[in-house]
C-alpha cells in the first residue's frame, strides 16, 4: 500500500493532495499493465475504474457502424483516463486503447465514490482536480470540431 | 520586456525603389507539399535578392490575375532565393500554385515586422504552429537551429488537421532527430494507424518543458488557434510581452496606406504581421476587428 501511496503522491493529478486523503485513495488503487493494442475499457462497459497514466500513451477511440474507429484524443503520462465513473449510469462512452505499453494505476470507482460520499472533504478535493481537466478537455474538443485548419 | 527598436534596428531596410512596382522573379523550383499547397523557390531575374528577416512577407503577383500577401518560408541564410509556401484558396493563389518552373512572377517586398529571434537569445523558445502557420515560422526555426547555442530550451509544437495534411513532414522528422530540441506534433483527427498525438496544439504547451519566466513564444496559425494557444501560454506562466503572434489580414498595399488590413489603430502590413501580444491583447478579443 505504501508503494501505491508513493506512486499516487508523485502523479501530477494528485499534486498537493492532502496526505491523509492520499491514503484513502490508495485503498481503492491497484497497478495495471496494458500491452500495445489492449483496451483499458470499451464503450458501453460499466465505468468501474478510472486510470492514472504512469507510462505510455492511451488513445480514446469512437467507433461508428460501418466505419473504422476515429481517434479523438491521446493521453500521456501524468494524465487521467475516464470521467464516466463520476456520473450515473457509470458507463464508458468511448474506447480507451493502449497505443504502446501502458502502465497505470486504476482507482476502483465504487470504492472511491463510497469514500467521497462518507468524507465530503475528499469528494471536494477530487472534484477540484477533475473539474479543470474536464473543462480543458471540453474547450479542446470545441476547438477540434471547428476544423480551424480548413479553407475559410 | 523587449524594446521595439532593438529588433527593428536589425531588420533589413525596405526594398529600394517604388514599393508599388513589382520586380520580376523566375520560378526555379516547385515542391508540392499537399494537394492544394506548393512551395516555390524564386530568384530575381535581375539584380540581387533583397535581404529579409524571419517573419516578413512578400506580395506575390500572378500576372493578369492578382496579388496576394505570402510569408517568406525559406532560410534567411540563403541569399539567392525567396521561398514561399502557397495554398490554393482563391484566384491569385490558385494561379501562383499553378505556375511551372521557369515561369515569371511579380514580387513586391519584403514587408512587415519580424520574429524577435535576436532579442530572444538567452531565453527558452516555444514555437507554436498550426497548419499552414508553420510556413511563416520556418525561417525563425532555421535561425534558432543554426544558432542553437544562443538559446535555452527549444520546443517546436505543431498541430494540423490530419496526418495526411502535414506540412514539411520530412523537415519535422529531421528537426525531431536533434537531441537538444523538442518537436511535438499533434493532429485534430486520425485513424488508428496514426501512433502520434491526437488533440489540439495548445494542449501540447502544458506538456512542453520550458521556463515560463524566461521564455519567448512565437505563435502562428488560424486566429482561433492562436487565442487558445495564448491562453495556454498564459496559464503556463508566460508573460504577455513574451508572446509574439503573426497576424493575418487582407493586405493590399503592404505599406500602410490603403487600410485594408487595419487592426484597430494599427496596420498588419506595416505594424505586423508579427505583433507582441500585450500590444494587441485588447483588440484580440474584439470580434468585429
Amino acid at each position: 500500500m505504501k508503494g501505491l501511496e508513493r506512486i499516487l503522491r508523485e502523479h501530477a493529478f494528485f499534486a498537493g493532495f492532502p496526505e491523509d486523503q492520499i491514503a484513502l485513495v490508495a485503498g481503492c488503487a491497484r497497478n495495471h499493465r496494458f500491452d500495445a493494442g489492449q483496451y483499458l475499457f470499451r464503450e458501453g462497459e460499466p465505468a468501474n475504474e478510472f486510470f492514472l497514466i504512469r507510462h505510455g500513451k492511451v488513445a480514446l477511440d469512437i467507433a461508428s457502424p460501418g466505419q473504422p474507429p476515429i481517434v479523438m484524443s491521446t493521453l500521456e503520462p501524468g494524465e487521467i483516463v475516464g470521467a464516466s465513473w463520476l456520473v450515473p449510469p457509470y458507463r464508458w462512452t468511448f474506447d480507451a486503447r493502449a497505443v504502446e505499453l501502458v502502465r497505470a494505476i486504476g482507482i476502483d470507482a465504487a470504492c472511491l465514490r463510497g469514500k467521497c460520499e462518507a468524507d465530503h472533504h475528499l469528494g471536494y478535493e477530487m472534484m477540484k482536480r477533475f473539474a479543470p481537466i474536464l473543462v480543458k478537455r471540453l474547450h479542446a474538443t470545441r476547438l477540434q470540431v471547428l476544423n480551424v485548419y480548413g479553407k475559410r | 520586456m523587449f524594446t521595439e527598436s532593438a529588433e527593428m534596428a536589425r531588420m533589413p531596410p525596405a526594398a529600394s525603389g517604388d514599393p508599388f512596382v513589382p520586380r520580376i522573379y523566375c520560378v526555379d523550383r516547385i515542391r508540392r507539399e499537399l494537394s492544394d499547397t506548393v512551395t516555390l523557390e524564386i530568384t530575381p531575374s535581375q539584380g540581387p535578392r533583397p535581404r529579409y528577416a524571419p517573419g516578413q512577407f512578400n506580395m506575390l503577383y500572378a500576372f493578369g490575375v492578382g496579388e496576394v500577401a505570402i510569408s517568406i518560408s525559406g532560410d534567411c541564410a540563403d541569399d539567392r532565393t525567396f521561398v514561399h509556401t502557397v495554398r490554393d484558396v482563391g484566384a491569385a493563389s490558385r494561379a501562383i500554385t499553378s505556375l511551372d518552373v521557369g515561369a515569371a512572377i511579380g514580387v513586391r517586398g519584403p514587408f512587415g515586422t519580424a520574429w524577435p529571434v535576436t532579442d530572444a537569445e538567452g531565453s527558452d523558445i516555444v514555437i507554436v504552429a498550426g497548419g499552414l502557420g508553420l510556413a511563416p515560422l520556418r525561417p525563425a526555426i532555421y535561425h534558432v537551429l543554426a544558432n542553437r547555442s544562443r538559446y535555452g530550451r527549444i520546443a517546436i509544437l505543431f498541430g494540423t488537421r490530419h496526418p495526411q495534411d502535414m506540412l514539411y513532414r520530412d523537415e519535422l522528422a529531421a528537426w525531431r532527430r536533434n537531441l537538444d530540441i523538442s518537436v511535438e506534433v499533434t493532429v485534430d483527427h486520425a485513424d488508428r494507424d496514426w501512433r502520434g498525438n491526437v488533440g489540439v496544439v495548445p494542449a501540447l504547451i502544458a506538456r512542453a518543458s520550458f521556463d515560463p519566466h524566461d521564455t519567448v513564444a512565437l505563435v502562428c496559425g488560424p486566429e482561433i488557434m492562436m487565442r487558445f494557444a495564448v491562453n495556454a501560454l498564459r496559464d503556463a506562466g508566460v508573460a504577455p510581452d513574451h508572446i509574439h503572434l503573426s497576424m493575418e489580414r487582407n493586405m493590399k498595399c503592404a505599406i500602410g496606406l490603403c487600410g485594408h488590413c487595419q487592426f484597430g489603430p494599427q496596420f498588419v502590413c506595416k505594424d505586423g504581421p508579427v505583433m507582441r501580444f500585450d500590444r494587441i491583447a485588447s483588440l484580440f478579443a474584439v470580434r468585429e476587428i
